[in-house]
This record gives structure tokens, C-alpha cells and sequence, in this order.
């Protein structure tokens, strides 16, 4: 009887959630309020937590309250501390939030609500939540160390280093595209602009106050940073009515990419606590503030949805990004669903800072619980916008021109009724020259938000305004910080990589090491930067998918280590919950790499599309919009580095499958278990004053 | 302010400190003297700029 009483509440909460995601799912033709979305997702959240995660860690891993974790047994009180598990949980999070679940939903969204919300709810239940909670399991048995040490340590030192390389690759794609999101929302748009670069004096002044005046505070500084920000919204909205300021921070795409690219390489080069530390600081903090104040926006505001379920998209037709729903939809939709980037956190620094395993399920699996949360607020902001609206600032000016006259009527030919009024209305309500075109999802989510936001505080057209390049700042401010310290990381990926051929370039206290992986890193994430700004079709329509497949690469490799490691612990009969997964994110990330090689549509196919400007150029035409023949041959190069690019990815994750298979088969040969656990050691009972172990002192 | 309310606004600010990389200096301070009392702790300061450092060095890497 007790039990069913103990059940009774949580199936209670699954009959709310089946009944939530039904009137969504089923619904036809009448409006469906925002509130069901969100129902719908917090219940399954909440059933799966308490089921399939404690299933999870207590079957299939074993985790074990008695055994000591590495932040007890190496406790420094740096790098290595028993952490408040609601503390560590805040850590985890702004550790593994970014743009990534911002972005993808927005971009899904051409397909209709539907399929981005049932991907992003079952994705992060059965794929991404586990992953993350499976890395920091493992990591945590082996003193915390690094996806790379594990994948060594597990499976073998050749997919060590592939797995390096594999990573490597993905931190210039991951770059490439933010900067280009970034480049996206403030072309032409000197309002965002100065704003954007008012940031980085008032993170200089930040720095130089908590380096020499008031160390360690970070508080008040913060609270002084973030005033100032929200000053430099509003003399932005001055500086670009300026006739002499306006026309200065009005910038071509071109422009801000050489901007940008000496931005990096000048930022990643400087000393963190001059820049980086404190912008990350003020993008750490708004991050968490704005999704904050998301949520209770859509909570209060309870906003419909404007954006069909399905839309006539999901043939593969849309103009946002190339491709059908399987297996684009799953690509598209990485951070939220499942990201393999994660994988690089819940084996960095979060391991360390685990103060009991029995903490693993609520940081590991609800912490991405949460992401998947940003998702839905993701999709939603985007869908609660006029379909027409959003189609119309998504679509690549190739595909709908650039007036609002002749964007409206190509929009509305698509069946979304807008008109050229009401393009150039929204335009004039955030502020902004022109809203068409502007791919990348970060200028639709803040017209979304704009539109919560604005609701919640009242103000009518002038708050809209200030909410947008509120929203713009938001994201463009957590990019950057992402920019910067992902060079950064990336350069010592670099020379650990290339150290390995030659050794002097490994050493990280040489200057001018240190500058050529910095020049090669920027060289490398600028070269696709520059080739997505110029791209006729926006960029986005090519990298988006390029960054889904290797992130969702990333994720297989994490589960396929994660695979091994329950081989390895003669557990193979709960292996199902990685292979599962992994099975899934192979057929998808396979699938979509051929399609972006070999595809007959040159607008999916990289190969295609370069054999349909070779055709032209050989007749001597020269296609738009290419001006010369040298652009031409400049777009079927990066044809064919973007090809190289996707099959060095296949064979990466293929290389990785086959050393995975090798080592549970060698794993299925031994009757007992052969992980490379840290010893188990019981933990102190607390008030004992036994102390940690010295590492390697 | 009551002790309860005390705790949870230390909770708060540790989550905020931790978010961006930086520990409870109060638990290094007690974990010094506890366990290493012959070594002199690092100040506040010196502490900050430590792990300040310690965030952006190698192998901190952060998501997309």
C-alpha cells in the first residue's frame, strides 16, 4: 500500500504530462498556448528524473554513496572541493548553457513546433541527459579526468589522439558558426554594434577594479558592469540615430568579420583577467538572469502559438536551412536534445567539485534536464512570432530578395501570410533598418523575447526596442566570452596535437608557440567565418547542419566510451542505455554527413552544388551571386574543404566505432571486470578528521 | 535576519562565485587549517587571482 501511495503522486505528474503533450501533439487547427509546451516538458522531465535516472544510477552504474569521490580524497580547496550539490548544480549548468540551445530550436522551428519540441523532450531523456550523467559517472571513478585521458585510458593512445583530433575539429566549427551568429545580428545594425563594443571597455574597467582595487569582489563589480550595459542599450539607441555615430558603427558583414577575427586573436592573447574574466562574469551572470526572466515571462505573458505544429516544410524544402526531417531535424536541434560538447565538462571541472556519487543523478541528468528547458523556451519564443515574420527573417536574400515588398511576397507565396507593412513595422518597433534576412536565430529569439520581455514590463514600442538589443546583447556577450576561451582551449588542443610532431610547440610558456597555435586557431575558425558571411545563402544554411553533425559526432563518441566502460565492468547487460542512444545519433549523423557530401540537390550536396558552378563556369557564365570568375572558383573550393571536412568527421566517428566494438569484445572475454577505476576507498564518516591524500606532492 | 534566510543568501553567493569558476574562500581557509596549519593560506586576493587563472587554463573549456 505504501508503495502505490509513493507512485500515486508521480503518476499523477505523468498523467498531467501525457495530457499536456496530447493536446499539443493532437491538436488541429485551433490555437495551442505555450503553457501546454511547457507542461508537457516539466512533467516528462520530472518522471523521467525520478525513474529512469535513479535507474540509471543506481542499476546500471551503481553508484555508491559509501565510496569516496576525488573531491574528498584530493580536497585542496582549489580545483578539488566537496561542493554543496545545489551550488555544484549552478556551476554545471552555466558551464554547459550557451547559445547552442538557443540557436537550434529557433532554426527547427521552420518545420513547425512539433518536431523540435517531441526531439528536444525525448532526445534529452533517452540521449542527452544520460550522456551527461554516464560522463561524470565515469570521470568521477577516475579522478576526474578529461573525455581524451578516458578515451586513452579505456580504449587505447591511436583513438586518444583521434578523439583529440575529432574534438579539435568541432571547436572550430563551433567557433565559426558563433562568430557568424554573431556577425548575422549586428550587420547593418549600429544600434548592436556600439552596444557590443561598449562591452568590451566596461569589461576592461571591470578588470583593472578586481585586479588592483577591490580583488575577489566580484558582486558589486558585477552590479556596476551590468548597469553600465544597460546604459550602453540606451545611448545605442542615440548613437544610431546619429547622423555623424550611426553611419561609424554601421558595418558590412565583411567588416565585422575582420573585426572579429582580430578581436580573437588580439582577446586570446591578452591576460584572462584583463578581458575574459570579467565578460564572463557579466555574460555568466545575464545568461542566467535572462533565462530567469524568460521563464517567468512565458509563465505570466502564457502567450499562443502563431507557428503551425507541422508546416509544409518537413519535406526538406525550407528555405532556413536544406534537408528533411530525418535526419536534418535531429542535426539542427543539438544543445537541448544531446550535446556531445558536454561530455568535455562533465569530465572537466564539475567531477571534482562532487562531493557524495548519490549527487551524480541530480547534477548529471538534471542539469541537462534543464537545458532542454531552454530549448522549449527557445522554440517557443520563436514560435509565438507571426509565421510570416519569421520566415521572412530567416530566409536567405537569395531566396526572398531584399526589400519588404518583395520578401513579404515571396513569403506569402509560401502560404504565410505577411505584408511589406508589417516586415517594415517590426523593423521600426526593435529599432532596427531592416529585419530580412537575418538568419541565425539570435536576432528571431530576440524579437520573441522582446515580445515577452516587453509584455511583462509594459512601455509599449520604446521598452520593445530596448528588449531587443537587450536580447541581442544577451547572446552576443556569451558568444563572445565563448569565442575567446574557445580559442584559447582550441590553441592548446593545437599544441597538443601538433606537439606531438614537434616538440617545441607544445610548450605553452613560449611566446611565440604560444602565438602561432593562436594565429592557426583563428586562422582556422576566421577561414569558415569569412567563407558563411560571403555565402549567398547566409552561411548558416551550410555550417549550422556542419556544426549539428560533429557535435552530435562528439556525443556518440562519449557514449560509445560510456558503452565500453559498462563492458568493462562486466555490467553489458545494462549497456542498451548508451547503445541506444548512440545507435540512433550514429544513423542520423551518418545519414546527414552522405546527404551534405553526395546529395543530388545542390543545396543540400557540398559535391553537387560544386559541380553545378563547375558546369557554368566551363560554359564561361558566371552564376549570381558570384560577380567574377575567381568568386566562383572561390565557392567550389570551399565546396570541396567543406566536403574534406564531413568525411574526415564520418571517419573519425567511424574509426571510433570500430576501436569501441574491439574493446567490448576483448571486455566480453573476461569473466571479471578490467575498468581502470581510481582503488575504492569508503568515505569518511563526516567529523572524522581523516585527511586528503596527496596528489603527486 | 534570520539564520535560515543567512544560509540560504551564502548558498546563493557561492552558487554565483562557483558559476564563474570561483570556490568558497571560507572552505579553503578552514580546509589550510585543518590539514596543512604549518603553510601560510594564500590572502583573498592572492586566492582570486589564483583561480582566476586556474579557470582559463588548459583543459577549461566551456560549451557551445
Amino acid at each position: 500500500m505504501a508503495s502505490i501511495t509513493k507512485h500515486a503522486i508521480w503518476i499523477a505528474v505523468a498523467v498531467v504530462g501525457a495530457f499536456a503533450l496530447g493536446s499539443v501533439a493532437l491538436s488541429r487547427g485551433e490555437t495551442i498556448n505555450a503553457l501546454w509546451i511547457m507542461i508537457a516538458a516539466v512533467s516528462i522531465y520530472l518522471v523521467a528524473y525520478r525513474y529512469y535516472a535513479l535507474y540509471l544510477a543506481r542499476t546500471v552504474v551503481g553508484a555508491d554513496p559509501t565510496r569516496m569521490t576525488p573531491a574528498v580524497r584530493y580536497n585542496d580547496g582549489l580545483d578539488f572541493v566537496p561542493t554543496n550539490k545545489y551550488v555544484l548544480y549552478g556551476h554545471h549548468f552555466a558551464a554547459i548553457a550557451g547559445a547552442g540551445p538557443l540557436v537550434g530550436p529557433v532554426l527547427a522551428a521552420q518545420m513547425g513546433y512539433l518536431p523540435g519540441m517531441l526531439w528536444i523532450i525525448i532526445g534529452v531523456v533517452l540521449a542527452g541527459a544520460v550522456q551527461d550523467f554516464m560522463v561524470l559517472f565515469v570521470s568521477t571513478r577516475r579522478d576526474g579526468r578529461s573525455l581524451g585521458e578516458l578515451v586513452r585510458e579505456e580504449m587505447g593512445y591511436v583513438p586518444g589522439v583521434i578523439a583529440l583530433f575529432g574534438a579539435f575539429l568541432i571547436m572550430i566549427i563551433i567557433l565559426a558558426v558563433l562568430a557568424l551568429i554573431v556577425v548575422k545580428a549586428l550587420a547593418e545594425s549600429p544600434w548592436g554594434t556600439f552596444t557590443i563594443a561598449a562591452t568590451i571597455p566596461i569589461a576592461i574597467g571591470m578588470g583593472l577594479w578586481m585586479r588592483f582595487v577591490r580583488p575577489g569582489r566580484i558582486g558589486g563589480v558585477s552590479v556596476a558592469g551590468f548597469i553600465l550595459l544597460i546604459l550602453a542599450i540606451v545611448i545605442g539607441g542615440q548613437v544610431a540615430e546619429s547622423p555623424i555615430w550611426g553611419p561609424a558603427f554601421t558595418l558590412t558583414g565583411v567588416q565585422l568579420t575582420w573585426l572579429l577575427i582580430g578581436y580573437g586573436f588580439i582577446a586570446s592573447v591578452l591576460p584572462v583577467w584583463l578581458l575574459l574574466a570579467p565578460r564572463d562574469y557579466l555574460s555568466t551572470f545575464l545568461k542566467i538572469g535572462a533565462i530567469i526572466a524568460l521563464a517567468i515571462g512565458i509563465v505570466v505573458m502564457a502567450p499562443d502559438l502563431k507557428m503551425p505544429a507541422l508546416t509544409r516544410f518537413t519535406d526538406g524544402t525550407g528555405p532556413v536551412w536544406a534537408g528533411s526531417l530525418f535526419p536534418f531535424l535531429f542535426i539542427t536541434i543539438a544543445c537541448g536534445a544531446v550535446s556531445g560538447f558536454h561530455s568535455l565538462i562533465s569530465s572537466g571541472t564539475t567531477p571534482k567539485l562532487l562531493d557524495n556519487e548519490k549527487n551524480m543523478r541530480f547534477i548529471g541528468y538534471g542539469g541537462m534536464l534543464m537545458e532542454s528547458f531552454v530549448a522549449i523556451m527557445a522554440l517557443i519564443a520563436a514560435s509565438i512570432i507571426e509565421p510570416g515574420v519569421y520566415f521572412a527573417m530567416n530566409s536567405p536574400a537569395a531566396l526572398i530578395g531584399t526589400s519588404a515588398e518583395s520578401a513579404a511576397a515571396v513569403v506569402s507565396g509560401w502560404g504565410f501570410a505577411v505584408t511589406p507593412e508589417m516586415l517594415t513595422q517590426t523593423a521600426e518597433d526593435v529599432g532596427e533598418a531592416t529585419i530580412i534576412s537575418r538568419a541565425g536565430g539570435a536576432p528571431t529569439l530576440a524579437v520573441g523575447m522582446a515580445h515577452i520581455f516587453s509584455a511583462l514590463t509594459g512601455g509599449g514600442q520604446a521598452m520593445m526596442a530596448f528588449w531587443y538589443h537587450f536580447a541581442i546583447l544577451f547572446e552576443a556577450l556569451f558568444i563572445l566570452t565563448a569565442v575567446d576561451a574557445g580559442t584559447r582551449a582550441g590553441r592548446f588542443m593545437l599544441q597538443d596535437l601538433l606537439g606531438a610532431f614537434i616538440p617545441p610547440l607544445r610548450r605553452t610558456d613560449s611566446w611565440s608557440a604560444n602565438l602561432i597555435a593562436t594565429a592557426l586557431c583563428v586562422g582556422a575558425w576566421g577561414y569558415f567565418l569569412y567563407q558563411g558571411v560571403v555565402d549567398p545563402l547566409g552561411g548558416i544554411n551550410t555550417f549550422w547542419p556542419l556544426f549539428g553533425i560533429s557535435n552530435q559526432m562528439l556525443a556518440a563518441v562519449a557514449l560509445m566510451l560510456v558503452t565500453v566502460v559498462l563492458f568493462k565492468m562486466k555490467r553489458e547487460r545494462y549497456a542498451w542505455v548508451a547503445i541506444l542512444p548512440t545507435a540512433w545519433l550514429l544513423i542520423c549523423t551518418l545519414t546527414a554527413g552522405w546527404q551534405k557530401i553526395f546529395h543530388a540537390d545542390p543545396r543540400i550536396g557540398f559535391l553537387s552544388h560544386a559541380a553545378g558552378l563547375r558546369e557554368a563556369a566551363a560554359r564561361g557564365e558566371v552564376v549570381a551571386p558570384a560577380k567574377s570568375m575567381a568568386q566562383m572558383q572561390q565557392t567550389i573550393l570551399n565546396d570541396y574543404i567543406n566536403a574534406s571536412l564531413t568525411v574526415l568527421f564520418i571517419l573519425v566517428v567511424l574509426s571510433m566505432l570500430f576501436f569501441s566494438i574491439r574493446a567490448c569484445l576483448q571486455a566480453l572475454q573476461f569473466d571479471h571486470p578490467t575498468v581502470r577505476e581510481a582503488p575504492f576507498q569508503t568515505m569518511p564518516q563526516p567529523g572524522t578528521s581523516t585527511g586528503p591524500v596527496g596528489r603527486g606532492m | 535576519m534570520t539564520p535560515a534566510l543567512r544560509q540560504w543568501g551564502r548558498l546563493l553567493q557561492q552558487t554565483m562565485h562557483l558559476m564563474v569558476g570561483l570556490p568558497d574562500y571560507a572552505a579553503y581557509l578552514e580546509h589550510m587549517r585543518r590539514f596543512h596549519p604549518e603553510r601560510r593560506p594564500m590572502s583573498e586576493a592572492e586566492f582570486f587571482r589564483d583561480r582566476q587563472a586556474a579557470r582559463y587554463r588548459r583543459g577549461g573549456g566551456r560549451c557551445c
